[in-house]
């Protein structure tokens, strides 16, 4: 054993002589002292050890006990500490393992860190345009309002679906289904053509519809036994979430249209979403969140999902996947948990919760800047604007009388249209003001990047 | 002991963040030979430290170590780093078998004047050879990383038993550069902590401790 460490024979007294004793003082005794059945007297503190014999005990009987204001002021003095800034990072490219020769990964190139220069810009405090929403139904559970990439807005409103275009703010009715056919609606979806929408219904049933030309495609059945309260798509295929708690992925290419059903949920499921590679996100009124894998074969595997999630203590309708940073999913939690979480879908790491302070409608990710929106409930039902990953407010936009259920936003990715069960549609310029839609320019320099390299 | 010198040098903040930085470059690589995470074979000698240090010549691993020690080196300029995590995985159900754990303790005097301090080049040299000597002995009391290593003598022979990731712990009011991401800390579950010596320039202070899964064999 080299000279003076505190190796494998003392490391039983490393444990128990405190995180923050210093060591350098100790060595010396060490020395002296190589028998590790023999304490070190001279560096107990028989103050404390008695104490912790003690009375200590007590403090520790009743841990349980702690009340809510106790927390949250432990919380505060936690946070006061700085013990909750920190932020632990990894780098992306990893080195390959030996034996296996797996293709060398792609090396980043070890550019210099660049931070665009930003101006800080206004965000409007009021929405810039209502429309009128009579009917909208007052469900949590349902998804009832999407933007597709044609620039045309879908909204259900009790039995009718209406298109509003963006381009020229025009309003026409799609469709309206009586109860007797299936009604109401539970659910709207633009397929990524921009041209297709899908509409999930009371009966379980899904319509799709080509507004093109105005006309129903087909139905898809059979899958569902309870309402259809999400959809999402991924290229041609269809996702659904039912209240039976099944997700069914549909091929509407195809006849026999269900091409997997992925169960987990034993509630409704209320969100829904597809990243931009295989795996979907859906949580559900049981408070679970799935990850589930598109290539994962469902018969290889005993259980079909990637990660089941068990962070949040309500429904969870609020998701939503990073557009900036691979593998990254914020959900939101209903009334009853009130925070949003962030993910790592890859290992299903839990990154971050925190509190929002309302019930979490609904989420959605600006792609031009790092920031994140939540829409609420009770009691100031706003919608709130965080920077990612401070999780700082850097707004707060109020204007609905009730919750903020649905929200979508602009396929330029600058405007978000929010609907309440106060029955109004509001746009707010959140993102970015239309013209200057343009992404922050990331080959800026900062002046000083190339003097503080060490070469 | 020698006798201290006398002379003392000059120690800016960007002469300390390379010293730490090129610090943990040699520490991990170190860590890489006496683990057995990769074969005997692909690491050379050089004269480092006053003392032979192993460095390892696979291009992907250099570049991945190169790549984050200048982002390290970055970030302790700023007196931004708080500490850096190498972690050692199981490749077969990537628990977490080793952390070492470099914590650093910034002068925020340094950073926030930009005043020098002064200290023995020579001093420094030496703490950190005594670190490095350390990592190099502590093969002895750490549990072997896979049932395989079992087989080995005095240094494991090539096996691929483990991964190795690094993490480093930073103050959330940084940007995060585009080739880093957010991850979990990676903690092991009741560990067995060794602490080993520290170093300090000055103007960093680099505290060093391993900690390991409890393995049944060592239990007294």
């Amino acid at each position: 054993m080299d000279e003076g460490s505190m190796g494998s024979s003392h490391k039983r007294r490393a444990l128990w002589l405190g995180p923050l004793q210093e060591q350098v003082p100790k060595r010396k005794s060490n020395r002296e002292n190589l028998d590790r059945f023999i304490p070190n007297r001279a560096a107990m503190d028989f103050d404390f050890a008695h104490y912790m014999l003690t009375d200590g005990r007590k403090g520790k009987e009743n841990p349980s006990v702690i009340s809510p204001s106790r927390e949250a002021y432990q919380k505060k003095l936690a946070e006061a500490f700085n013990m909750n800034r920190t932020r632990i990072l990894v780098f992306k490219n990893k080195p390959s393992t030996p034996i296996d020769p797996i293709p060398k990964e792609f090396l980043s190139p070890s550019s210099p860190q660049t931070k665009p220069v930003k101006q800080r810009r206004h965000i409007p405090q009021s929405c810039e345009r209502t429309l009128d929403a009579p009917d909208i139904l007052d469900d949590f559970y349902l998804n009832l309002l999407d933007w597709g990439s044609s620039n045309v807005l879908a909204i259900a409103l009790g039995s009718t679906v209406y298109l509003w275009d963006a381009s020229n703010g025009s309003t026409s009715e799609l469709v309206t289904i009586d109860d007797d056919d299936g009604g109401p609606v539970t659910s709207v979806s633009w397929a990524p053509d921009g041209r297709h929408i899908a509409i999930g219904l009371n009966n379980s049933h899904v319509q799709i519809w080509d507004y093109t030309v105005n006309r129903q495609l087909r139905t898809l059945s059979g899958g569902h036994r309870q309402r259809v309260g999400s959809l999402a798509w991924n290229n041609h295929i269809l996702t659904t979430g039912g209240m039976d708690g099944k997700v069914i992925n549909n091929d509407v290419r195809v006849r026999s249209h269900i091409v997997e059903t992925y169960r987990g949920h034993h509630l409704e499921v209320c969100g829904l979403k597809w990243s931009a590679s295989v795996q979907l996100a859906s949580g559900g009124n049981d408070n679970l969140l799935y990850i589930w894998d598109k290539t994962m074969a469902s018969s290889s595997a005993p259980r079909q999902w990637l990660h089941r999630l068990e962070g949040h203590t309500a429904a969870v309708k609020a998701l939503a996947w990073c557009p900036f940073q691979g593998n990254l999913l914020a959900s939101g939690g209903g009334g009853g948990d009130q925070c949003i979480k962030f993910w790592n879908a890859h290992t299903g790491a839990c990154l971050n919760s925190i509190n929002a302070g309302s019930q979490v409608c609904s989420l959605l990710w600006n792609k031009n800047e790092r920031e994140l929106l939540s829409s609420h409930g009770f009691a100031q039902n706003q919608l709130t604007l965080w920077k990612y990953p401070s999780m700082v407010k850097m707004a707060e936009l109020t204007g609905h009388t009730s919750r903020v259920l649905f929200m979508t936003q602009s396929p330029d990715g600058c405007t978000v249209a929010s609907a309440a069960a106060d029955e109004t549609l509001r746009f707010w310029n959140v993102f970015g003001t239309p013209e200057v839609a343009k992404p922050a320019p990331k080959a800026k320099l900062e002046p000083f990047a190339h003097v503080s390299r060490i070469r | 002991m020698a006798s201290r010198t006398v002379t003392k040098d000059i120690i800016t903040l960007r002469g300390s963040a390379a010293i730490v930085s090129e610090f943990f470059g040699y520490a991990a690589n170190s860590i890489l030979y006496n683990r057995g995470l990769y074969p005997e074979e692909s690491f050379v000698k050089v004269k480092k430290y006053g003392l032979p240090m192993l460095l390892i010549q696979d291009e992907s691993v250099k570049s991945f170590i190169a790549n984050v020690t200048a982002q390290l080196s970055e970030w302790l300029e700023a007196g931004k780093l708080q500490r850096i995590v190498l972690v050692i995985m199981s490749k077969a159900t990537n628990e977490v078998l080793e952390r070492w754990n470099f914590s650093i303790e910034t002068d925020s005097e340094v950073v926030e004047k930009g005043v020098s301090r002064e200290k023995s080049d020579k001093e420094i040299m030496r703490e950190i050879q005594a670190i490095m000597r350390q990592i190099a002995s502590s093969i002895t009391y750490l549990p072997c990383l896979d049932e395989a290593c079992k087989n080995h003598t005095s240094f494991p022979n090539y096996f691929n038993c483990g991964v190795f990731d690094v993490l480093a712990y930073t103050d959330k009011d940084i940007a995060v550069p585009f080739t880093w991401i957010e991850s979990d800390p990676k903690l092991i579950a009741n560990p067995q902590m060794v602490k080993l010596h520290s170093f300090d320039t000055k103007i960093h202070k680099v505290d060093t401790l391993v900690s390991y899964k409890n393995d049944e064999w060592d239990e007294q």
